[in-house]
């Protein structure tokens, strides 16, 4: 751990029972992330990517779920262990998030000049008017034009970009320290994801934040991240820096999912595609949870959980069989 | 320096998009429930009725007031309506202010008139105060029942209530030693508990405390079941031994009729917020840092007010009805108070010598009742978007 980590999670676990068993949902997840750093945490849908940010905020549903294990560091305190009225302080203020559905997630009976200023307005407590003033400078860092009228809004006369915009300005209000990004741009058109990513990286820069990134979208991941952590049923598989893992994948399934990108040269030829689909996180086989999928188990991948391999300069991944054979 | 992407960036907002006509959600609202005719006619009715009450307050109170409604006249008994008085007869300060009785006089000379005016603030009031006293604690209740209901109340709460309420019951009934010592205990219990709650995930160590820490009852469970045993009292009757109980003043009728008429709108509220609560504004304002109270009431309340809005009016139909039983079968607002019900009730034994007694507060009371359903359904099919394709 470096002493510009921001915030380090260790060992986490998040357990939902369903029915009578239970669903490992993130099981044993460890990832940090530094100062004015962009990380993205990658993998198909139903891996733990938003159970791991949600538990961050302090936001999974005990009950029903569980966290079973592990610590959040974040400036010398485990969030794990704070209580309600601490963890509101720091929500929204030191660290936000901007959801997936921007349809959905602001609320359709006020303006988002309200809800812009609310935030401000409970960590700052500002007087009205200056909350105002500095929601149109939000309004106006985020790209959106004539704030000032924009302000009387309400959610559904902007279009999806725009209130995108608008969410990523509520999460800019107080200046937080990192801005988890939850799928951002999947509810929108590549046009204004390209923009709403531009909008991230010229964010980061400017206020000097850390963002952490979930996406399922290599594309993206490629556009906008620093690290990459690849997640597959509820663990880290690979982790390494944007170039490490395009271009030196060393666990199966990120070569795998890179092998699934379309691209020009493999154009009129079939794409390829990891066989079988993620496993249900209530049934999960024994071992690596991949092995069911990857073309160079061994039968002891049946038995054995797999230990993180070091590749060197931050880059590990999860796969013994390929370190020893030496990367195929 | 200015890089290629940002300038393309700032590009996208050179030119603005045509603005769709900029309607507030008020007016849309009046468009749509302008189309509903009837609903406008109890829209009519009912601020008719509100400016009367209002007016009619002014008018009949007072030390002088314009129309007496307690001023008897026992030479001018059952006069029908618009009938002139017999000037005779009357001292100057009797005479009517209108110069003829507009809706006759009653069994003891009363102006009918006078009576209606003083008893539509009665029901007026009534219905939006027991209204208001309902819906309050249906949105609390309901808002628990809906925000909290998957917390459980464990098995130690249970017993903290029954030592707290049977404490405070011996202090009550003169054991003050022994209810004194139960309260203290409980007291007690919940500084110590107080002081000691951390988010620990330690798990009980002995099996009495095991038993104490046990899921009893969710919170939803309990509210929907108290709602379940306040429906099944008739409450009519309800209303009727509890009036029968408590000195007759306006005041019980409103705090009974209240308290017996907040279910529907608890069920109401619950089912909003079990699927608001559900929605990402709620989670995305829960990042913000938002507490659960303003999360209730400030983003979840507004979206879930207008099936409330639609009951409340309906409801205060209902209690309006509810109060002029009561007054009709004597157990309303005490005597020289008028009300529609006890116009109607004093009315009855003169029903063929002066059917205008009952038919005039009867068809007031029909009309009021009548505005406010159909003001109340047109409301609901201009607030539900899923009924509003049926015009």
């Amino acid at each position: 751990m470096t002493n510009d980590s921001l915030i380090s999670v260790e060992d986490l676990k998040v357990y939902f029972p369903v029915g009578d068993r239970i669903a490992r949902a993130v099981d044993g997840v460890s990832f940090e992330v530094r100062r004015e750093e962009t990380i993205c945490l990658v993998g198909e849908s139903g891996c733990g990517k938003t159970v791991s940010a949600l538990s961050i905020l302090g936001l999974i549903p005990t009950p029903p779920g569980e966290i079973a294990g592990g610590q959040i560091l974040f400036a010398d305190q485990n969030l794990l262990e704070l209580n309600e009225a601490d963890m509101q302080k720091i929500r929204g203020n030191r660290i936000s998030m901007v959801f997936q559905e921007p349809l959905t997630s602001l609320n359709p009976v006020f303006t988002i000049g309200d809800q812009i200023g609310e935030a401000i307005s409970i960590h700052k407590k500002l007087e009205t008017e200056a909350v105002r003033e500095n929601c149109i400078q939000l309004l106006t860092d985020v790209g959106i034009s004539s704030p000032a009228q924009r302000l009387k809004d309400y959610p559904h006369q902007l279009s999806g970009g725009q209130r995108q915009r608008v969410m990523i300005a509520m999460a800019l209000a107080c200046d937080p320290d990192l801005i988890i990004a939850d799928e951002p741009t999947t509810a929108l058109d590549v046009t204004v994801q390209a923009q709403i990513l531009l909008l991230f990286r010229s964010i980061q820069k400017t206020r000097s934040m850390s963002v952490l990134y979930i996406t399922h979208d290599l594309g993206v991941v490629a556009n906008i991240a620093d690290r990459v952590y690849v997640m597959y049923a509820g663990i880290i598989t690979e982790q390494g820096n944007t170039a490490q893992i395009f271009h030196d994948a060393r666990h199966p399934y990120t070569q795998g999912l890179l092998a699934s990108l379309p691209s020009r040269s493999k154009r009129g030829t079939r794409l390829h595609s990891i066989p079988g689909a993620v496993p249900n996180p209530a049934h999960k086989p024994g071992g690596c949870p991949f092995h069911p999928r990857c073309p160079y188990a061994i039968p002891t991948c049946r038995k054995e959980y797999p230990q993180m391999c070091d590749y060197g300069q931050g880059h590990l991944a999860r796969c013994p069989v390929l370190f020893e054979g030496g990367g195929l | 320096m200015m890089n290629i992407e940002e300038k393309t960036f700032n590009q996208d907002f050179q030119f603005q998009a045509p603005l769709a006509p900029k309607q507030t959600r008020l007016q849309a609202f009046w468009f749509l429930f302008k189309q509903n005719r009837l609903a406008i006619v109890g829209l009519f009715i009912f601020i008719l009725f509100f400016c009367s009450a209002l007016i009619g307050l002014f008018l009949t109170s007072g030390p002088e007031p314009i129309f007496d409604p307690a001023l008897i006249r026992l030479q001018e008994k059952l006069r029908p309506p618009l009938a002139k008085p017999n000037l005779d007869s009357l001292r100057p300060e009797e005479v009517p202010t209108l110069d003829f009785y507009l809706m006759g006089t009653d069994d003891l000379g009363r102006d009918v008139f006078a009576r209606m005016l003083q008893g539509a603030w009665v029901s007026l009031t009534v219905g939006f105060v027991a209204v208001g006293i309902a819906v309050l604690i249906g949105i609390f209740m309901g808002g628990i029942a809906g925000y909290f209901g998957q917390y459980h109340i464990k098995v130690d709460h249970i017993l903290l209530t029954f030592i707290l309420v049977s404490g405070a019951g011996l202090v009550a009934g003169k054991l003050i030693h022994f209810g004194a010592l139960l309260l203290l205990l409980g007291l007690g219990h919940i500084l110590y508990s107080i002081l000691t709650k951390k988010r620990s995930r330690e798990k009980a160590v002995s099996s009495w405390s095991a038993f104490l820490s046990k899921n009893a009852v969710s919170v939803d469970t309990l509210i929907m079941r108290i709602v379940d045993i306040m429906l099944c009292f008739p409450s009519f009757f309800l209303i009727l031994t509890v009036v029968a109980l408590l000195p007759a003043s306006i005041y019980n009728i409103m705090i009974v009729i209240g308290l017996t008429s907040w279910m529907g709108t608890t069920r109401f509220v619950r089912a909003e917020f079990l699927s608001l609560r559900e929605q990402d504004f709620v989670a995305a304002v829960k990042a913000l840092g938002v507490s659960n109270f303003r999360i209730i009431f400030r983003h979840m309340m507004p979206n879930a007010v207008a099936p409330v809005l639609v009951s409340a009016t309906i409801g205060i139909a209902t209690a309006i009805l509810t109060e002029a039983g009561l007054s009709f079968l004597g157990f309303g607002v005490p005597p020289p108070h008028a009300t529609w019900g006890n116009i109607l009730s004093d009315g009855k034994r003169f029903i063929f010598d002066a059917p205008w007694l009952t038919f005039i507060p009867g068809v007031a009371i029909l009309i009021v009742v009548l505005s406010f359903n159909l003001f109340g359904e047109g409301l609901r099919d201009t607030l539900n978007p899923r009924l509003r394709e049926r015009h």
